[in-house]
């Protein structure tokens, strides 16, 4: 499970990769998150079972990004890590494990998970997303 | 001139890209190819043709093929790469024939800037910077997700939604003059909370007050030379006097609303296959206006939310000068989609990082502005000038009435923490004589003015074409950023 950063101007770009689907997910998620609170610990304090839809790859990896986007701001609430994600064609369910945001000092740049340049694919038997982050 | 370490580049850029064809001084054009519409038009001079990269001259082209385009695909002197529509990209649809994209306004709907006059000059902060900076930074919440000070319900949200600004000044944040003062009154008519999601007012609803995060800031300057003194007396900027720059947006609730309908015109229109950020919907159809509605809501929003900032600014400044009194210059959208009238024609514009240049004589300005046209706002990058521009009839003949909007971003956030540190950015301040603070050491790194174009070459773009006349420039004292 891993993720780098490539080049962008104006934004955030990052490339994730993992041997299977749900590793790869679990990459960007982390992706995103480091660049959301930064390399700060978060306590398992709480968990959240959440379920996604979307009608294509991109569009479900959109919307499952997005959640962490909402759980900040709608919940005030900081994921630590992701467990038991399972994903079907049109859907993935995941638990969320973290801590209420309010207790950690960092900036959140993110605004937004973009369409833009977007790529899903599998390269050399792994599997990858590149995804841009409106900050 | 070019220097020479890009010659070499740029000859590679321009036979790959199809050449950008020079009009005129400033003006490039991007001339039709493939399924373009009408050709692109970028406001640039042959120096900052070396910063314009590829992608964003496939973004000019990209929007050039959208139905209903009028003209020209657009950009602005502080062009950059965005997603959808470059950043400082503008373009006009006929309202029968043409399209509405939430990729031509933005995630960050009515990412905007106002500018304040105070009743205090440069000398009556020295020796208290330190303490109004912290004052400043307790009385507005920054980083995006972080919450604002005013707590309201669903009911009180749909009523921001709808209302803007007024919102504010009726529960006695504000006064009717800030509100005669603001683009369109700080209020877009015709926004149906219906239109947003449950889950766009859920993000927003703790947020109210809040700046939010990356190159959102508020700031403290100084007018420090004056342009066009007839003008900047009507503007009521006197040199020395104390002003204050707020920029800020429409928090989450705007993001979310974006990104609902660019995957709800997805399932109901599909997207292009250039580019999925540019999905759109007739301007006429159900969905076009659901996005219009729900766009005017965040507008509204982001209206509100700066509207509330004022009042904190205001409060905190009182406990150090009792008299404290500060009033709206100019309030002016950055991302937006607006219905207006070019040439005896209603159209609908999309400014994406550009802002609205309207000259004398527009009933659309507040009455005291008519005879100079509505001010233009430039911000200049952290610790860097920022400028004051007055709206022109010109720019309503070339460019739907549009102008450049900041600096534009240069180098990425990558290259910015591999090339400044903390400790030199904030050195590099303090020599400028500048007070800065942000939640992060990120955000002051990230935002070094190094990493942007320089803001005086774009206003003297703007000004030399005529889209924009320069008024005064103002130079920043304290900087609290997200």
């Amino acid at each position: 499970m891993s993720y780098e950063y490539l080049d962008h101007t104006a934004d955030v770009k990052f490339r994730a990769v993992g041997s299977t689907v749900s590793e790869m997910y679990i990459s960007a998620a982390d992706a995103l998150l480091d660049t959301m609170r930064g390399d700060i610990k978060i306590l398992e304090q709480k968990e959240i079972s959440i379920e996604v839809e979307g009608k294509d790859h991109e569009i479900l990896l959109h919307n499952f990004l997005e959640e962490f986007l909402f759980l900040l701001d709608a919940k005030d609430f900081l994921v630590a890590k992701i467990k038991d994600l399972s994903i079907s064609e049109n859907k993935i369910k995941f638990v969320v494990v973290g801590d209420s945001a309010d207790n950690y000092k960092f900036t959140n740049d993110v605004k937004a998970i973009t369409f833009n340049e977007m790529k899903i694919g599998e390269d050399g038997g792994k599997y990858y997303a590149e995804v841009i982050l409106d900050v | 001139m070019i220097p020479n370490i890009f010659k070499g580049k740029l000859v590679l850029f321009l036979m790959d890209k199809n050449d950008l064809v020079k009009i005129e001084e400033g003006v490039y054009e991007l001339p039709m190819k493939g399924e373009m519409r009408v050709p692109g038009r970028i406001f640039i001079t042959e120096d900052m043709l070396e910063s314009i990269d590829e992608r964003t001259l496939k973004q000019v082209s990209n929007v050039a093929k959208l139905p209903g385009i009028q003209k020209y695909s657009y950009g602005m002197s502080d062009i950059h790469c965005g997603y959808g529509f470059p950043i400082g990209g503008v373009a006009a649809f006929d309202l029968e024939t043409g399209v509405i994209s939430p990729g031509g306004v933005g995630y960050d709907i009515n990412c905007s800037v106002r500018l304040l006059r105070t009743n205090l000059v440069k000398e009556d902060l020295k020796g208290r910077e330190n303490e109004i900076m912290d004052a400043l930074f307790d009385a507005v919440p920054t980083g995006t997700g972080r919450v604002g000070k005013l707590k309201i319900n669903f009911e009180e949200l749909d009523s921001v939604l709808i209302n803007g600004a007024k919102f504010m000044v009726e529960r006695g944040y504000g006064t009717n003059s800030d509100l005669e003062f603001t683009e369109d009154n700080g209020c877009l008519i015709g926004g149906d909370p219906k239109d947003v999601s449950r889950r766009a007012k859920e993000r927003g609803m703790p947020q109210l007050g809040s700046l939010g995060a990356g190159n959102h800031f508020l700031d403290i300057l100084v007018v420090s030379e004056i342009f066009d003194k007839k003008t900047a007396e009507v503007y009521g900027l006197l040199e020395n006097m104390v002003v204050v720059l707020i920029h800020c947006g429409s928090r989450g609730l705007g993001h979310q609303v974006a990104s609902d309908y660019i995957k709800l015109m997805d399932e109901k229109y599909g997207h292009p296959e250039f580019d999925r950020e540019l999905v759109h919907a007739p301007i006429g159809s159900l969905l076009g206006q659901k996005y219009l509605s729900a766009m005017r809501c965040a507008a509204n929003f982001a209206f509100a939310n700066k509207q509330l900032i004022t009042h904190n600014v205001r409060e905190a400044m009182k406990k150090f000068f009792p008299e404290f009194k500060m009033d709206v210059v100019a309030d002016i959208c950055h991302n937006i989609a607006k219905i207006e009238k070019h040439m005896g024609r209603e159209l609908l514009i999309m400014r994406k990082g550009a802002t609205r240049s309207f000259g004398p004589k527009r009933k659309e300005i507040p009455s005291k502005y008519r005879g100079v046209g509505y001010p233009i706002l430039i911000p200049g990058s952290m610790g860097t000038s920022s400028y004051v521009l007055a709206g022109t009839n010109r720019a309503e003949e070339i460019s739907f009435g549009s102008t450049a909007h900041g600096a534009g971003r240069e180098k990425s956030r990558t290259e910015a923490r591999a090339n400044v540190t903390y400790e030199s950015a904030v050195k590099n301040m303090k020599d400028l004589g500048v007070y800065v603070k942000s939640r992060s050491h990120k955000g002051i790194i990230e935002e070094a003015p190094s990493s942007y174009k320089d803001v005086s070459e774009v206003v003297r773009v703007s000004d030399s074409l005529g889209i924009g006349k320069k008024v005064v420039r103002l130079d920043p004292l304290i900087v609290v950023i997200g």
